[in-house]
């Protein structure tokens, strides 16, 4: 395809697009994100086609590989077009049944999701529960376009929103229309992103920079990565209306570089939007010139943080700057530069496109527009939803979300990232925005929201969060290479039995330290895991401290399984399962559990029958002495008889 | 790794001292690990000083200063596989390899990393053997798993 | 260059325009101890002993002296109950790496910090990097640097340049503010032959 050298010539593009396309021939769209093709949506995905090509029909029914739907527990997913039935968890072998029934115009009853209460089989992906309570607007094009296609996203509207801009907006109205629409940055704080973007068109000087912050690496979120790799032009879309709205020349995507798909994508879609005249000298005859680069990170969570990201960016090593100037004024290369994340990106075109009137008509108060977030951990539902801001916390975990699997409890659901807070079961109706999070003792973060269950040690996920920051600390300053790692040996010896009296106040005050005295954002919010948990279930911390107990029976040291000598039906099945020859048994023989051999893998306690459960983790109490030898012979009921 | 090659490596990338990250990951793609050699090439070359690339070897997870073995091993520590018991697939990886994380065992068959986040939440806990996802594992699963690898 | 009026612990100071905080209390006499500055040096901000509370256009907050600028009309206090209690925290966190270091005990004395808070560490390293930094911005040899990261990082001379200049050098060795034998040990640990189990072919050990 040639450049486009107008914004007349790109809606003559689109209209040529769709109109070389048949509304009703059946395309098949399969997920090929990166958690689908963990689950093999790659091998689905050649089977499609040989089996297309098989039937003869690879003219007739086309296939198109998307980016991430969000639903990825159910993944490998296929939603049909035009029909929109949508099937899940795919294996090969259920393509030829696919094909067949997109000729004969029918449906594959058992790939259809199915009402996990009611037993129905829902066929359309919308009036799936998962899907119903979303509102996808950022994320809901995934499904439409082949992220390698620049076609696809043309087809749907694409850079519609930078001819506007180019044609009928000053940078300055560009500017306002953000700042009106109150976009918040959805990477950490929350900083308004207009209010960002004109210190940069306000600064002195001719060169400045716009940057993608894709170095999402919050263990737990995974938003950013499905965005880069499944609509990569809409980000693009986005950081050249910025570059437009502050004056720069020049751009860069900072992406992990264990995100290997998103960086091949954007690579690409760069190419792609040069070539198209959509990027580089004179976009879309306007005479507006700006450049995208991608830098791939090497790893180190740290350059997340602004100052961090952009000395990377400078080739040196991650560390953030003693500064106390902002980078909008001062950033890369000392020159003013706007930093957002992946998703703000995503939602400038929307804006620019639908109005800033529109963008706040979602969300709360202070917390415009929707967000999308991972929900993870013990949640039936795993995926990224998308909701308008404010919806409240159980609505996404038990609507949308499922609720809890095995007919747990909800016990807490941690949102924001290794930096951001546990909220407990009582702040379940908490409409979800900045502000009510951080008022919660949370955050908002990129919107990793980790739903834990009774079986969730607390004390153990303040551990586990402060051992990834002392583990990611850059090192440089003091409060937070010392002060985390100190509050880690704390932690670990709190989970492993050695608490102190005095453990929690000490605590205490490292954090005080690390958020007051820190140099980055890492080390200022590092003890919010200690903090909100201790805020919410100190209880815990004191049955580890003052019992030896671990209530969620999780901390290693701190338990025992002990076989029930009462169930125990002599069936073998721990024995044969544990990797550390730990119980000793035989054939109706009581088995028991040798303490010293014991390494507490929770092995023998997961493969007990359910109709025995006959083993047990004990915590806090004595583990009760073996039964004597002559008790351990089993008489079956039948044989007494 | 010949200096030719990494003189290539250099010059793709314009041999400005902005560039030394993405030289080096290049390098530690293509060879798997960063000799001394071919990191005073880049030094030499970009006029950055040696204590500066060893920093920034040292400092990103994605650089080894020594040979890495043939199967490369990450297991995922995110949130979500923790909660869903990350730590038990790593302790038997560790007891059946022998190796802790950041290491090689002596024949160079293993290499062990621990991950932050490897985006299949849904299907934690999560092993990654050679870019090949084994999902919903459980300990005895686990060391079944590496008894494939050669 | 215009001079500046602000105000240190309730003292009127004046102070060239671009000083720091830091720059401008000692112009007046007020000490803020500090362990990473040198006035030959770039600001670092690493050991965050110089927090002081600022006060300007009427919110306070806390900020490293030796970073923040002097501007007209800021108010700085240079000791308070928080300042003083992170100060002795950080002390704490230090004595545990240098216990029995001379520049660490006086302070450690002013702010009742407890040399045996923390279990002691075995570096006596307190990461400050007026070696690595002195060497790359004043000497411009680059013979030691850093390697690693967080807790794990430390100082590591690179032995071919070290065998070359540092002999007749040696003008970090006495930076150090906690050993002043720290950088040299770590000096003479790097030209040792044969090195001890070079790591890989012998750039720098591998991070665990």
């Amino acid at each position: 395809m040639a450049r486009i050298n107008s914004p007349a010539e790109l809606e003559a593009v689109r209209d040529a697009i769709l109109a070389a396309r048949d509304p009703d021939k059946p395309c098949i769209t399969l997920c090929c994100g990166s958690a689908c093709q963990a689950s093999g949506s790659l091998e689905v995905a050649d089977r499609l086609e040989a089996e297309l090509r098989e039937q003869g029909v690879d003219g007739e029914i086309e296939i198109r590989k998307t980016g991430c739907h969000g639903y990825c527990e159910r993944g490998p997913i296929v939603v049909n077009e035009p029909s929109g039935v949508s099937y899940f968890q795919l294996q090969p072998d259920d393509v030829s049944e696919i094909v067949a029934a997109i000729k004969d115009k029918g449906v594959v009853e058992r790939l259809l999701y199915s009402d996990p209460v009611t037993e129905e089989k829902i066929e359309q992906e919308a009036q799936i529960p998962f899907y119903k309570n979303q509102k996808r607007l950022v994320f809901g094009d995934n499904v439409k376009i082949d992220p390698k296609r620049i076609e696809d996203y043309l087809a749907i509207g694409g850079y519609a929103a930078l001819a506007k801009a180019l044609s009928q907006m000053t940078p300055e109205d560009v500017l306002e229309e953000v700042k009106k629409a109150n976009l918040r940055g959805r990477g950490g704080g929350g900083f308004p992103a207009g209010i960002k973007w004109e210190g940069t068109r306000n600064a002195p000087g001719d060169t400045k920079y716009v940057i993608v912050n894709a170095d999402e690496g919050d263990p737990g979120a995974y938003m950013d990565r499905s965005l880069l790799e499944g609509n990569p032009h809409a980000i693009l879309e986005g950081l050249v209306l910025g570059a437009y709205a502050v004056g720069a020349q020049e751009g860069y995507i900072y992406v992990r570089q264990e995100y290997p798909l998103a960086v091949e994508n954007v690579v690409l879609a760069i190419q792609q939007a040069e070539a198209h005249g959509l990027l580089g000298e004179n976009i879309l005859g306007s005479g507006f010139d700006f450049k995208v680069v991608v830098h791939q990170g090497a790893g180190a969570f740290v350059c997340g943080e602004s100052t961090a990201l952009m000395t990377a960016l400078e080739g040196r090593v991650g560390e953030p700057r003693p500064k106390y100037i902002r980078s909008n004024i001062k950033g890369l290369w000392e020159k003013p530069s706007v930093l957002n994340n992946v998703e703000t990106w995503a939602n400038v075109p929307l804006i620019i496109k639908n109005g800033a009137d529109w963008f706040t008509s979602l969300g709360t108060e202070g917390s415009k527009g929707t967000k999308v977030f991972s929900l993870v951990g013990k949640i039936t539902n795993t995926g990224l939803v998308e909701v308008p801001m404010g919806t409240t916390l159980r609505e996404i975990i038990f609507d949308i979300g499922g609720g809890i699997p095995g007919g747990k409890k909800f016990k807490a659901v941690q949102t924001g990232g290794p930096s951001g807070g546990c909220l407990p079961e009582d702040m379940l109706d908490l409409p979800v925005g900045f502000d009510e999070l951080t008022k919660a003792g949370s955050m908002m973060g990129s919107g990793g929201m980790i739903v834990m269950d009774e079986d969730t040690c607390m004390v153990d996920v303040a551990r586990y969060f402060i051992g990834f920051l002392t583990d990611e600390s850059c090192g440089k300053c003091v409060p937070c290479r010392e002060g985390l790692r100190q509050m880690l040996k704390i932690l670990t010896r709190i989970t492993t039995g050695e608490g102190r009296d005095g453990d929690i106040q000490l605590l205490e005050e490292l954090s005080e330290v690390a958020k007051e005295a820190a140099l980055c954002a890492l080390g200022q919010s590092g003890p919010n895991p200690f903090l909100s948990t201790v805020r919410y279930f100190r209880d815990e911390y004191e049955a580890h401290i003052r019992e030896n107990r671990c209530p969620a029976l999780v901390c290693k040291e701190l338990i025992a399984f002990h076989i029930d000598p009462e169930k125990c039906q002599a069936c073998g099945s721990c024995r044969r399962k544990c990797p550390a020859e730990a119980i000793d048994g035989g054939k109706n023989r009581i088995h028991v559990v040798d303490q010293d051999k014991c390494t507490k893998c929770g092995t023998c306690f997961e493969v007990c029958p359910s109709r025995f459960a006959a083993v047990r983790k004990i915590s806090g109490e004595p583990v009760p002495p073996p039964i004597p030898e002559e008790d351990r012979v089993i008489v079956r009921k039948s044989k007494k008889k | 790794m010949e200096n030719e090659r990494v003189d290539q490596i250099i010059d793709k990338h314009g041999a400005e001292p902005s560039g030394l990250i993405q030289i080096l990951l290049e390098i530690q793609s293509e060879n798997n690990w960063l000799p001394k050699s071919a990191l005073e090439r880049v030094g030499e070359r970009l006029g950055v000083p040696l204590t500066r690339i060893q920093h920034i070897a040292t400092f990103y997870k994605a650089f080894s200063l020594v040979p890495k073995g043939r199967n490369k091993v990450h297991i995922c520590m995110g949130t979500a596989c923790h909660v869903r018991g990350a730590q038990r697939v790593l302790d038997t990886v560790q007891d059946v390899i022998g190796i802790k994380p950041g290491e090689t065992d002596l024949d160079l068959k293993f290499s062990l990393e621990t991950v932050n986040c490897l985006g299949c939440c849904a299907l934690g806990p999560v092993m990654e053997i050679n870019g090949k996802t084994h999902g919903k594992l459980t300990p005895a699963e686990t060391a079944n798993v590496l008894k494939s690898y050669e | 260059m215009s001079e500046i009026v602000l105000e240190i612990d309730g003292k009127k100071v004046t102070a060239r325009e671009g000083a720091t905080v830091l720059e401008a209390a000692a112009s007046a006499g007020v000490r803020i101890p500090t362990l990473c500055h040198h006035e030959k040096l770039e600001p670092y901000g690493s050991c965050r002993l110089c927090t002081v509370e600022v006060e300007a256009g009427g919110r306070t907050r806390l900020v490293v002296a030796c970073v923040y600028p002097a501007a007209d009309g800021l108010r700085v206090r240079t000791r308070s109950d928080k300042i003083d209690r992170i100060r002795k925290l950080i002390l704490e966190l230090y004595l545990a790496h240098a216990p029995d270091a001379a520049g660490l005990r006086d302070l450690a004395e002013e702010y009742g910090a407890d040399r045996d808070r923390f279990d002691k560490e075995a570096s006596f390293c307190i990461q400050c990097g007026l070696c690595v930094r002195y060497c790359a911005e004043v000497k411009k040899k680059h013979a030691v640097g850093f390697v690693d990261r967080g807790w794990r990082k430390e100082i590591c001379f690179v032995p071919e340049i070290a065998a070359e200049t540092c002999w007749d050098c040696r003008e970090c060795f006495p930076l150090c503010p906690t050993e002043a034998l720290q950088a040299a040990y770590v000096f003479v640990e790097a030209l040792k032959f044969p090195r001890e189990d070079p790591p890989g072919d012998g750039a720098v050990p591998e991070r665990s």
